[in-house]
């Protein structure tokens, strides 16, 4: 199966970063699914929304502060504001 | 003669402390130093993501933002000067402050007028003692500045800069803030932060080319929540770096003050031994001279 690189970042540091099946963001439009080889888009995350991340080691959810989803044909970086695991 | 010796000694131990103090200063100097490193280290890739973004979206799209705009006629502009709250920091914040100063004269002769947003006490107390009205000031936290505390700035910045000149909106912003080169190297720097100064270079970016992006909800929407973004990033580097600057230079200073104290302890410890040679002397001398004057009388 395809993965894409995937990479939080908060301005302070990394949160994550890592290969990833698919990841789901909550953009300030809707729920905004994103699979390896999505065409290139910028979002803008909606406050206190939930980023999903799928690997195959699992997923990890994470709620973050505002922030935005850049997609390239490189990965995918979620810049977040701030970025807490979500339990 | 003992009480010169005791003097001697009170001084080697007055300066004793005072060496504990600096050498204490300049251990935890040195470690901030390695921490704000890091800080900035791990800044990095959120700010070179958001500077990639903010290129992309700016050279494909010809929405024509305040943000980004040149205005003409300006006659009002910010200065942030960042400055450090405590002293003992060799020239530090006066480097600052006098590259804060040409830049205000620059600005001046362009005939604009400049509204100060003093970071950091030591700006606070150098403009207020000089009777110059400050837009706002912020202090509490140069050594070790958080993220909140640069979105703090960025939103009075924003704000200002969003309304009218003359309602006392300003029409450029610029930042005064340290950049730290090396351990034994701290340049004052002078940068405008807004209007956004965009390099439209021919050659491919730094990553590959820029991508051909999609917007959701809209390119302007996208551009209004990801500059004020840029700005806070931008600010938040400036204030690492110039924390990581100050306890450079406080560690320099201190080592320094370090290196003197014990120059004067060797000093003093010296002058303590001869007075103390002296002294054993003369009590020899008087004891021989009662000696012998007590054998001839006898």
């Amino acid at each position: 199966m395809a993965t894409m690189r995937v990479a939080i970042v908060s301005p302070e540091a990394e949160v994550w970063s890592g290969e990833a099946n698919f990841v789901l963001a909550t953009t300030t439009d809707g729920d905004l699914g994103v699979w390896p080889r999505h065409v290139p888009l910028l979002g803008v995350l909606k406050d206190g929304g939930d980023i999903k991340v799928e690997t195959d080691g699992g997923d990890f959810l994470y709620t973050v502060g505002g922030g935005f989803i850049s997609v390239t044909k490189d990965g995918v970086s979620i810049l977040a504001e701030t970025a807490a695991l979500k339990s | 003669m003992a009480g010169q010796l005791r003097e001697y000694r009170r001084r080697v131990r007055t300066v004793q402390s005072t060496k504990k103090i600096t050498r204490a200063m300049e251990l935890i100097a040195a470690s901030r130093i390695a921490k704000a490193r890091a800080r900035v280290a791990a800044s990095r890739p959120y700010a070179a993501e958001i500077t990639r973004v903010i290129s992309a979206v700016a050279s494909q799209s010809t929405i024509n933002h305040p943000l980004t705009t040149e205005r003409s006629g300006v006659t009002r502009a910010a200065v942030v000067v960042v400055t450090s709250d405590r002293g003992l920091a060799g020239g530090y914040s006066a480097n600052a402050l006098r590259q804060a100063g040409e830049l205000m004269e620059l600005l001046a002769d362009e005939g604009k007028s400049v509204a100060l947003y003093a970071v950091g006490r030591k700006a606070v107390t150098y403009y207020r003692f000089r009777g110059r009205e400050l837009a706002s000031e912020f202090t509490g936290f140069t050594e070790q500045p958080t993220y909140a505390d640069a979105k703090a700035i960025a939103d009075e910045l924003l704000a200002a800069f969003t309304l009218d000149e003359a309602d006392g909106g300003v029409g450029e912003i610029h930042i005064v803030y340290t950049e730290y080169v090396s351990a034994m190297t701290q340049t004052p720097e002078a940068h405008r932060l807004l209007p956004m100064v965009l390099e439209e270079t021919t050659e491919a970016p730094a990553g590959g080319a820029l991508p051909v992006y999609e917007f959701e909800p809209s390119a302007e929407g996208v551009l209004d929540a990801l500059l004020p973004r840029y700005v806070e990033s931008r600010l938040y580097v400036a204030l690492l770096e110039a924390a990581a600057s100050e306890s450079a230079s406080r560690q320099r200073a201190m080592k320094s003050a370090t290196d003197n104290a014990e120059e004067l302890i060797r000093t003093y410890t010296r002058l303590a031994n001869r007075a103390r040679q002296e002294a054993i002397t003369q009590e020899i001398s008087e004891i021989v001279g009662g000696a012998n004057a007590l054998a001839d009388a006898g």
